[in-house]
């Protein structure tokens, strides 16, 4: 009996084993394409298909009873099915959804460029094409404007983006505002960005409707942000004509923490003998600049930078005055600057994030101005006097954020926070008799703000957000929205709008005003077209800006440029055309830009509304790039043009503004050339890396005029023009990596 | 005694079953794990590798069959970046292959092989875009074969490799045919001592190091 009953098990047994039943059916997606590579499985068997290229997929299973069938593919929701197996099957028809995937969901784009190394829509350079960028001379802001959008003024420092001036542009690092990005370099030249582009491995250009996390610039916001940990412990060293650089920067063996320490030393006085300056030099400007960082990873997710900055410089200059014949116009500047800033960034749970951040940045000029004889002596001329001052400068700022954003299904999220910022700037004015006067301006700006990115599908996406901020010196509060959307048009093509509007207080040079001040106020509406392969970035866009209650500045008491009314209004309007192509020629890159501007506005002693002397009609740029492998050189040639810029002379006459002079600056073009050689690249266990780098700004020595200033009494008239036309750079930089493979291992183990 | 017997017969029935098991298992996975050698398809490689992968999950004590899945997965994402390089299509393939072989990596630590297979995945990443990724994803590569070779030196798989580095990679980037052969001939005399653990741990290798010597200038 009990053989028989194990005989019978048996026989069921293999009855159960050759008990075969066939699964078949297709897998699509709710767009009804095939899904090749959809994987379907019996849960918890070895038994399953792989769906072909018309999405068909057959096999044969032999489990039995109430099953699961599990069907994946790579980038859709996968989903279970309940199935009972003892009974025949029909073929399965399954329609998946595409899983919300930030690399192919639409972007808001509409007003941004990203220069970075993640795969988006709106990223359309690398961090490497800052530094690669022949007329960006290695600055940030310098690779920018070669972007639609940006204008192509060198009398001063800052972007001037879309009708705005520099002052509309504001710069941030991790999150929070950085104070005097730029150095001061004296009357009519630009001074270069203090922060080594190498600092960071992201930069985001916003010519317009940015986020409601962002305040305080009416036109542009310029987003930084740092490099996490190094890729391992390395020193540097590079020698310039300019400068010489010695940095050191430690990873521990976790890799779980780095610090480092960078000091640079720059003296023009070498390059300014072999290039000769318009300036007369008797303080050769000479940069002392000390940073130091470091960086902890305090989880998974969760880091804490901090980044410090300190610099110390001095130049003096004279140059003929256009004011007094046969005088010298003296200029000295001492510079003393520090800036600190430290960052959180957090994942608290599944859904929330915190990014928390403070900067701290304090900035001493003691400005020293005189007129000076033939023999180089200070003297004080009558009608003149106001030439010879002494102004020193103080400024201390200080900036908060806090963020909190909660993740919603899908890509969607809210986010919303809070931002300080507090600055504090005591001055003292001494006129020729030695009388002196102070003036100090404290004020505290404090916002609220909340955003929401909603993804409908990964093809439809809006970004709505408002904020919110009260600024303690005008006693006033304003209410801010913010509205993009995106549409993904195909694969690779999507339309953005993005509608804002943005305030900012008065520039502080013209405080304190006479009457009560509002803030100045920008509304934003652009629309984008763009179409992006991984090789070729096509896009156009349209805007307009409305600018109302923009500063308008008078005569009082004898000071020029004091703030009197909110009255100012203005408008800016065009199209810009971005076009890159890394395809058609192999190894070869180059981008196109190009921006039509139609702007106005009625600010600061304007008689009325006219076209800002810092605003060209056309701007254009294109940047070429290529790599030469056999001889590992890298060649880099740009060529950037803008259209006639007009300039004015404004005179006051009878207490009302009216032009004495104006007309307008012929074209502006420049072609700039770099050469990047690095013989090192590519040896996998070269344990030093070399770059030697040689650029050539205005190689054709063309002559550029950025406008004209005028004599006092109005009689006189100069061209502004560049320092010195041609400017060659040559440098030499070294990394040596400490290798520490060994130390990695023995962690492994 | 009766009682016993019955027992015995159980405990033998159970011990079968157990066997049985095991032999599903082998006997499952020893085609496949030849398959790995001869299939050089991305379809067939993509199947290749839900194979595994069921096996896997089915199991989810065993790290081959996660370490299997993963190979085959990457060696898929090879095929089809040799023809046209294409993140937006490999790079989500790397990040399958990482999630399978970090399981195979839990279940079996500080093994020489699963370091083989994250060396071919960081290289994988590279070939996508080389010239913004060589920096991150170069040393990541290296690395991990430089831990492959330092946990079994005796590995053949690690020489096959860095062969293929230095056959692939231009001469003025430090590649070199000669170099390389002396590689590949080091991994042929890995190959002639090398002994799998067992029938279904890795053994891969030995037809990819003869297409390679056929390719080298003689």
């Amino acid at each position: 009996m009990r053989l028989f009953f194990f005989l019978l098990l048996y026989f069921i047994q293999v009855n159960v084993l050759k008990a075969q039943t066939e699964i078949s059916g297709q897998i699509k997606d709710n767009k009804n394409k095939p899904i090749p590579g959809a994987s379907v499985t019996v849960k918890d068997s070895y038994d399953g298909g792989v769906a072909d290229s018309t999405g068909r997929f057959k096999f044969i299973t032999t489990e039995k009873g109430q099953k699961l069938l599990v069907v994946t593919a790579i980038g859709y929701k996968g989903f279970e099915q309940e199935i009972n197996l003892d009974a025949p099957l029909q073929p399965f028809s399954f329609t998946m959804k595409e899983e919300p995937d930030e690399l192919k969901a639409v972007v808001i784009s509409a007003g941004t460029f990203e220069a970075s190394d993640r795969k988006r829509a709106a990223a359309v350079l690398t961090s490497l094409d800052v530094v690669t960028t022949a007329s960006a001379n290695g600055d940030v802001t310098g690779a920018l404007k070669t972007l639609p959008g940006a204008q192509q003024v060198g009398e001063s420092e800052g972007l001037f983006v879309r009708g705005g001036a520099a002052a509309e542009t504001k710069i941030f690092i991790d999150g929070t505002l950085v104070n005097k990005f730029f150095f001061q370099a004296g009357p009519n030249i630009a001074g270069y960005g203090r922060f080594n582009p190498f600092l960071f491995k992201g930069t985001v250009f916003s010519t317009g409707g940015y986020s409601a996390l962002y305040g305080q610039a009416l036109s542009s916001a310029v987003i930084l942000e740092s490099i996490d940990l190094p890729e391992q412990t390395s020193a540097s060293l590079g020698l310039t004509v300019l400068s010489a650089t010695a940095g050191y920067q430690q990873l521990n063996k976790k890799k779980t923490a780095s610090w480092g320490i960078n000091y640079d030393y720059t003296n023009l006085g070498l390059a300014f003998g072999l290039v000769k300056q318009k300036q007369d030099y008797f303080t050769v400007p000479a940069f002392h600049n000390i940073e130091g960082n470091f960086r902890i990873k305090t989880s998974a997710s969760g880091m804490v930078k901090y980044y410090g900055n300190f610099s110390n410089n001095h130049l003096g200059f004279t140059t003929p005055s256009i004011d007094a014949p046969n005088y010298l116009d003296k200029f000295a500047l001492k510079n003393t600057y520090q800036y600190h800033n430290l960052s959180w960034r957090e994942r608290l749970g599944t859904y929330w994030r915190l990014a928390a951040g403070v900067s701290y940045t304090n900035n001493k000029d003691n400005i020293n101005g005189a007129l000076q004889d033939a023999s180089k002596k200070d003297v004080t001329v009558n009608g003149l006097e106001f030439k010879n001052f002494a102004f020193d400068k103080r400024g201390h700022y200080v900036n908060t954020k806090v963020v909190f954003d909660r993740r919603l299904p899908g890509l969607s999220a809210i986010r919303f926070g809070s931002e300080y910022n507090f600055s504090d700037d005591p001055s003292v004015y001494t006129d020729y008799t030695n009388a002196s006067y102070k003036t100090s301006l404290k004020q505290h700006t404090t916002a609220l703000f909340a955003e929401s990115d909603i993804y409908v599908t990964n093809n439809v996406a809006a970004k709505v957000g408002t904020r919110l901020e009260h600024s303690s010196y005008l006693d006033k509060t304003n209410i801010a929205p913010r509205l993009s959307l995106a549409y993904k048009l195909g694969k690779e093509s999507q339309a953005s709008l993005a509608y804002g509007i943005f305030y900012q207080n008065p520039e502080t040079q013209y405080l304190p005003a006479v009457s009560p001040l509002d803030f100045s106020k920008a509304t934003h509406y652009i629309a984008q077209y763009q179409k992006t392969t991984s090789l070729q970035v096509f896009r156009v866009e349209g805007f307009y800006k409305k600018y109302e209650q923009l500063l308008k500045t008078g005569t009082l008491y004898n000071r020029e440029g004091q703030a009197l009314s909110s009255n100012g209004f203005g408008d800016a309007k065009g199209f810009e055309l971005f076009w890159r192509d890394k395809k058609t020629v192999k190894n070869f890159d180059y981008w196109v830009s190009y921006s039509y501007l139609d702007t106005k506005r009625d600010y600061l002693n304007f008689p009325f509304a006219i076209t800002p002397n810092f605003a060209a009609k056309h701007t254009a740029s294109l940047v070429m790039k290529k790599f030469v492998l056999p001889i590992k050189t890298g060649f880099n040639l740009s060529y950037n043009y803008a259209s006639s810029r007009p300039y004015y002379n404004i005179v006051n006459s009878g207490g009302s503004y009216k032009f004495s002079d104006r007309g307008e600056v012929p074209d502006y073009h420049n072609v700039s050339f770099s050469l990047n050689y690095v013989p090192t690249v590519g040896k996998k266990d070269a344990r030093s890396f070399v770059v030697y780098v040689l650029s050539v700004n205005n190689i054709l020595n063309l002559k550029q005029t950025y406008g004209y200033q005028y004599s006092y009494d109005g009689v006189r008239k100069e061209a502004i023009v560049p320092p010195s036309r041609m400017f060659v750079f040559i440098g030499a930089f070294f990394s040596f990596g400490i290798d520490r493979t060994q130390d990695a291992i023995n962690a492994n183990l | 005694m009766k009682k016993l017997l019955f027992s015995l017969t159980v405990l033998a029935g159970l011990s079968l079953a157990v066997k049985a098991q095991d032999d599903k298992y082998t006997n499952a996975m020893i085609p496949k794990v030849i398959a790995i050698d001869t299939t050089h398809s991305t379809p067939e490689l993509l199947t290749l590798s839900a194979a595994f992968e069921r096996i896997a999950d089915a199991e989810k004590n065993k790290w081959q069959p996660y370490y299997y899945a993963a190979l085959a997965q990457v060696n898929a994402a090879y095929m089809m970046g040799m023809q046209k390089p294409d993140a937006s299509k490999t790079d989500p393939m790397a990040d399958k292959a990482e999630a399978l072989l970090n399981k195979a990596d839990a279940l079996n630590p500080n093994n020489s092989e699963i370091y083989v297979v994250k060396k071919m995945i960081a290289t994988l990443r590279m070939m996508a875009d080389p010239m913004s990724r060589y920096m991150t994803y170069g040393p990541q590569a290296e690395q991990a074969l430089q831990t492959a070779a330092k946990l079994n030196p005796e590995n053949p798989r690690v020489y096959l490799l860095q062969g293929q580095d230095k056959f692939f990679t231009p001469e003025q980037f430090g590649g070199s045919k000669t170099e390389a052969k002396i590689l590949f001939e080091k991994a042929g005399q890995k190959f002639e001592t090398f002994k799998p653990s067992g029938n279904i741990d890795p053994n891969w290798g030995r037809t990819t190091l003869q297409y390679f010597m056929a390719q080298l200038p003689k």
